[in-house]
């Protein structure tokens, strides 16, 4: 038996301290600014009105929101079931094949919307493609899937950047991407949409892959905690020995797991290759895959929780992107730091304020709930 | 502690007889006093004095969780004690640490051993006390010293040898030279025998006099009174973080053991009467099952259990018990033979733990933490693991919540599962009230043949007379039982047969009233021949 | 290919494997005292910075490589205190340092210097530079064996030299001395070490502060001994090739070398072959040999060529049980 940890209040679990984590993360970040010498309220004064505070960095930040979005419940299903995917930056990656492939296929016969369902398929397809081999060499062979992810990461690189060059980028260009897609192989912007609020989105990328994100949201939150399926993949994630004897196949189910996951990274490309550049270039995922881990950690594995991480991702992708424009010295390469800090404190460090947080209500709280807690069991 | 505390038992913690000692007048090897430690809100141990003489063998008897454990740790210098002091020889000594453990002459073989499976013996017995920071000369010294301890103790084993082919019994040897290696004049064992063969473990008791012999002292953890009678000079009872009463071995009897250890008479029969068996419902046909590193885990075994009989398996546990259990529960393939139930068709070539579910068998685990329940689940998850595929709880691929819920509160209610809410976490229940979760969610489905390992393994004495009645009320309703149990004690109060396994094979059958003695040789593979024809 | 061309590609074999074999040692000690490290390539990220930052502070290459190894120690001590003081999830805080390091050192090279990330140009002393070794210069005309000592194992930078000794060493360290042997008990099984009476967090963090310095080490040579300043992302995932040439080994220094020699080798023939024709295979697109080293390593993990068993306790955090 292992020592009793002392219990806390549910909101302190899943409120205080993931909250405390996330702050001590961001005031980090802050020290990193006064360190530079710059003035950090001042950063994130211009950071957020970067993000937020007129209509084209709005759209700016709803777009990167949905790219994070993606990637984060990419990681998240997979947390579920125990599995770490680090490899959403290489599924996503091919996700854009499919995409690419769907829409080229189709852009200039039909219009957008009969095209969506096709690409939506095949980035979801390739993606979960790219999932399928670590995931089999895990729950077959015992590979470990961290590894293989990060493996199939490069591999991704190497195979679409050979792909893009030699077979893909239309006869006679030097660029190493595909052709540009015709108009049914565009996504609508949300340009309307901010006019019915007043707004002018500018040239800023949101598109209705927004839209496509929130139903991945509410099919990740039914999937896995209102089907068989998921009760499944969770007790999998929790307790494998347990699941084995409920009749629970490990190896389906990580191969399930992780097939959701990849399809879910490979969405992603969804967004950037048809809904802003109308093209598939070299190494357009630019990362998201990354971020999803730190946006998994940050909203705790739950959908609620993965979109308002990732809005706050796709704030400082887009404030940061002014912030640099404003304070030279603060280059983009921040947000990289605040999301390394925010894995660190969230991830890594999440249970470094757990004892004090546990002292500190043992203190306040009154002797008859002390004597509650003396009850549990002795050992 | 309470203040209302009866006055019996705070004179309890002071010997009551004067206790065996090798030396008149010789300071106690160990003296602890006033020792107290808790584990978050939990308190494992309270105000513990203890004396322990020199060149005797000591035992600490306790049920499960009652602290022992825990005591010795502080004394071997794994936990720190929040109070008291700890007196070796006569003289204070500051244990922070197993090094400091070490140097006080103190040496401790654990229930799991701490031994390092790639390394050779050799590496194992010097690790931490290599004598200089290059090994080559430390190793010389160390093959010299354990030649003359092999001959000193008996204690023969091959240092070259990699720990992991080593046999259990062997590798035990490793911790104990490990010990001796460091100088120690204090051993402490926990739970020795837990892993051993009866003979196995008479051959640690030889070799335990022989330490004591030579002027060694032994603490002897263990929760059979068997062993305590057999080896001890002295022994102390603890009982729920306290040690309630320390004595001379010759002085006492078993009874007057477990009396104490569990506080008040204990009920070694559970009340049941004449079994009325009916048709087979479990068959099993020249079982065999052979693990991933190509051992036969299960060695050929034939067996039946019949409607209304509660079959018991006894053994020492590594004997292949386990793997039966889980081959039949279909959780672990079997290499061949076959498995029937009820008359239907042969289930030994698919492994498939939720198809033997539909037909009707029902599996309470050996180890619920491991197997039995997922701790973070809430209860309502728990009560429907591995029936979460029936359609009472689902809706083609969508769970019924609302069904899951209400289920759980009425198996709540029937097995007083406390506290009555089916939305905690179920780490947050008692071992015992976890154990009812398991229980209520395998008996309530109403299976034809129910397998049942461990059944009371660390779960408080009330829940022991519950689940045993439980366990009959199933027999005498029809049911097939096929139990499981390192507890020899609990095999024949409630089987109506007993099976004995060794080495993966059954040697020997007996009835409920059979001689302890004569199980107990069985046990060890030694009368198999006899037994079996 | 003739002589010359063959010592010429070894030659930048073992110039490529150098930072590889850092790392991959470095990988060693923090993996057989059982704590994972994906962190690697951030470490020599940041000892890369560190390095070309000092050296041009300062013009002196040993204040750089100094630096580059207080850097990495840094990042190593936070991934010590994450995965073995607080017990968290050692595969999140790997990510993390990495992250941070690409971060960290981007954003400080463009605040102090402006040049895109980059440190300015190094040069002089401000470098490691290539050493003669004695008699280089007179056994260059023996033929076969003039140009393999005067190349191939003459004319490279201290580093160089310091990283292929250490892998004796290493072997050393590990199987001859108490600290090897506790650092492979540790992985292994630590409440074993424990029991011993030997602390596993003071044996972690020694094993994790060897893994810092010697990526600091592989760090200061891409940035101030290979090249002559720090670029934006220059490991470019070396340290994810030292991390499979490490599972490749088994986790042992020798076939460790072997790896990042073949990785090297790899890495020089894609370099050589860019767009050369290959006799029966024609063109061999440079990105398939720049995956192979990704895909032997997947290969190898599957356990169709051999098995890859990591230490036992590797990336468990160690808490004690009753």
């Amino acid at each position: 038996m292992s020592a009793p940890v002392a219990k806390l209040p549910a909101w302190v679990e899943v409120g205080l301290i993931p909250l405390l984590n996330v702050t001590v993360a961001f005031l980090v970040s802050g020290l990193v600014v006064l360190f530079i010498g710059e003035n950090p309220l001042q950063a994130v004064k211009i950071l957020v009105w970067g993000a937020l505070g007129f209509g084209e960095g709005i759209g700016f930040t709803l777009f990167y929101t949905t790219n994070f979005i993606f990637t984060g419940l990419a990681v998240a299903v997979a947390f579920h079931a125990g599995l770490f995917n680090i490899g959403g930056e290489g599924q996503a990656y091919l996700g854009g094949l499919g995409t690419a492939l769907a829409a080229m296929a189709l852009d200039r016969y039909v219009p957008w919307y009969v095209t969506l369902p096709f690409a939506i398929c095949g980035a979801a397809l390739f993606g979960a493609a790219w999932a399928l081999i670590p995931a089999y060499l895990q729950a077959r062979r015992g590979s470990h899937i961290v590894i293989t992810t990060i493996m199939f990461n490069f591999i991704a690189a190497s195979l679409m950047v050979w792909l893009l060059v030699d077979h893909l980028s239309p006869p006679g260009s030097m660029q190493p991407e595909t052709r540009t897609f015709a108009a049914g192989g565009a996504l609508p912007k949300l340009g309307g949409l901010f006019e019915m609020f007043g707004a002018d989105m500018g040239a800023a990328p949101a598109n209705i892959s927004i839209v496509v994100a929130l139903a991945a949201c509410l099919f990740v939150w039914v999937f896995i905690w209102r089907t068989r399926l998921g009760y499944e993949i969770r007790a999998t994630g929790l307790n494998p020995t347990a699941a084995v004897y409920a009749g629970i196949s490990t190896v389906k189910i990580t191969i399930i797991a992780m097939l959701v996951s990849g399809a879910l990274a490979g969405l992603m490309a969804l967004n950037p290759v048809m809904g802003d550049q109308q093209r598939l270039q070299i190494d357009f995922v630019q990362g998201a895959g990354f971020v999803g881990i730190a946006v998994a950690l940050m909203g705790r594995a739950h959908p609620v929780g993965i979109v308002l991480a990732a809005f706050l991702f796709g704030m400082l992708y887009q404030g940061g992107a002014e912030l640099a424009f404003d304070m030279p010295a603060i280059s983009r390469d921040m947000i990289v730091v605040i999301q390394a800090l925010v894995i660190l404190f969230a991830g890594a460090l999440e249970h470094m304020f757990r004892p004090g947080i546990a002292r500190a209500f043992a203190l306040m709280s009154s002797p008859q709930r002390a004597r509650m807690l003396d009850g549990g069991e002795a050992g | 502690m309470s203040p209302d505390k009866d006055d019996s038992e705070k004179d309890g913690r002071e010997p009551s007889r004067p206790l065996e000692k090798s030396r008149p007048g010789a300071a106690p090897a160990i003296r602890l006093s006033g020792i107290d430690k808790s584990f978050g809100t939990v308190r494992a141990n309270r105000d513990i004095a203890l004396t322990v003489e020199e060149g005797t063998i000591h035992g600490i008897v306790g049920e499960n969780g009652a602290g022992k454990s825990t005591l010795m740790s502080i004394l071997y210098g794994f936990y720190q004690a929040d109070r008291g002091d700890i007196f070796v020889r006569g003289r204070k000594v500051e244990i922070a640490s197993s090094d400091d453990a070490i140097a006080a002459g103190i040496g401790m073989v654990h229930q799991h051993f701490m031994l390092v499976d790639n390394f050779s013996v050799l590496e194992n017995v010097i690790l931490g006390a290599e004598g200089g920071i290059l090994l080559k000369a430390g190793v010389a010294r160390a093959r010299a010293e354990l030649q003359r301890l092999e001959r000193e103790y008996e204690l023969q084993v091959d240092p070259d040898a990699i720990i992991g082919e080593l046999p259990v019994g062997l590798q035990q040897r490793v911790e104990i030279l490990k010990a001796l290696f460091r100088g120690a004049d204090t051993l402490i064992l926990d739970e020795p025998t837990g892993v051993l063969t009866p003979s196995e473990a008479d051959h640690l008791f030889r070799i335990l006099r022989q330490l004591k012999s030579q002027g060694k002292t032994v603490i002897l953890i263990t929760h059979k009174l068997r062993e305590i009678m057999a080896i001890t000079d002295n022994v102390s009872v603890m009982r729920r973080g306290e040690i309630v009463r320390t004595l001379p071995t010759a002085e006492t009897g078993p009874e007057e053991l477990a009396e104490l250890m569990v506080g008040r008479r204990v009920l070694l029969r559970v009340e049941k009467g004449e079994a009325a068996p009916g048709a087979p419902l479990l068959s099993v046909e020249r079982l065999t099952v052979v693990d991933g590193k190509g051992v036969r885990r299960v060695d050929d075994v034939s067996f039946e259990v019949r409607a209304g009989e509660i079959v018991g398996i006894a053994g020492v546990s590594g004997n292949g018990q386990s793997e039966l259990l889980e081959a039949i529960a279909g959780i672990r393939p079997a290499t061949s033979g076959s498995i029937w139930l009820e008359g239907g068709k042969d289930l030994a070539r698919q492994a498939d733990p939720a198809r033997r579910r539909l037909d009707g068998l029902a599996h309470v685990p050996e180890d619920r933490h491991r197997m039995g329940l997922v701790m973070a689940f809430e209860e309502n998850e728990n009560s429907v693991l591995g029936y979460h595929l029936g359609p009472e709880y689902a809706a083609g691929p969508i769970l019924k919540l609302d069904a899951m819920r209400e289920d759980a509160r009425r198996k709540i209610e029937r097995y007083d599962i406390r506290p009555p809410d089916c939305r905690l976490k179920t780490a947050n229940f008692s071992g015992g009230n976890q154990q009812k979760i398991v229980l209520a969610r395998e008996m309530e489905r109403d299976p034809s043949v129910l397998l049942v390992g461990q059944p009371t393994r660390g779960v408080d004495i009330g829940a022991i007379e519950f689940i045993h009645r439980q366990l009959v009320a199933m027999r005498d309703a029809g049911k097939a039982i096929l139990l499981v149990s390192v507890e020899l004690d609990e095999i024949r109060a409630l089987s109506d047969r007993i099976l004995v396994m060794f080495a993966g094979r059954i040697v020997g059958e007996a009835g409920p009233e059979a001689d302890e003695g004569e199980l107990g040789l069985m046990m060890a593979g030694i009368a198999d021949e006899e037994a079996a024809a | 290919m003739d002589l010359t061309a063959a010592v010429l590609v070894l030659d930048s074999a073992v110039r490529l494997a150098t930072p590889l074999l850092l790392a991959c040692l470095a990988g060693l000690y923090s993996e057989r005292s059982g704590i994972f490290d994906i962190g690697l390539e951030g470490k020599m990220l940041a000892g890369a910075f560190a390095a070309g930052a000092v050296a041009y502070w300062t013009g002196s290459a040993w204040l750089g490589l100094l630096a580059a190894i207080g850097a990495a120690i840094a990042l190593a001590l936070v991934h010590g205190f994450a995965s073995i003081t607080q017990r968290g999830n050692q595969i999140v805080s790997g990510v993390a340092i990495n992250f941070l390091a690409a971060g960290l050192t981007a954003l400080l090279g463009q605040a102090w210097f402006s040049q895109g990330g980059r440190t300015p140009q190094l040069s002089g002393d401000a470098r490691f530079s290539s050493l003669t070794l004695p008699g280089a210069e007179a056994l260059r005309d023996v033929p076969v064996l003039g140009p393999i000592y005067y190349e191939l194992i003459s004319g490279h930078n201290l580093i160089v030299y310091i990283a292929f000794l250490m892998v004796p060493l290493t072997w050393w360290v590990l199987f001859q001395t108490r600290f090897g042997l506790r650092l492979r008990a540790v992985g292994e099984n630590p409440a074993a070490v424990d029991t011993a009476g030997i602390s596993v967090p003071f044996l972690r963090y020694r094993a994790v502060l060897i893994c810092g310095v010697l990526t600091g080490v592989a760090g200061a040579y891409l940035a101030i001994a290979q090249s002559a300043g720090f670029i934006v992302n220059m490991t470019a995932g070396k340290g994810f090739i030292a991390l499979a040439a490490l599972i490749f080994a088994k986790w042992r220094p020798w076939p460790a070398m072997g790896a990042c020699l073949l990785f090297g080798f790899l890495d020089a023939v894609a370099i050589r072959l860019q767009g050369a024709y290959v006799p029966f295979i024609g063109e061999v697109p440079v990105q398939f040999m720049q995956a192979l080293p990704y895909v032997l390593t997947v290969v190898l993990l599957a356990g169709f060529i051999g098995r890859a068993v990591p230490p036992k306790a590797g990336g468990v955090p160690y808490v004690k049980e009753r």
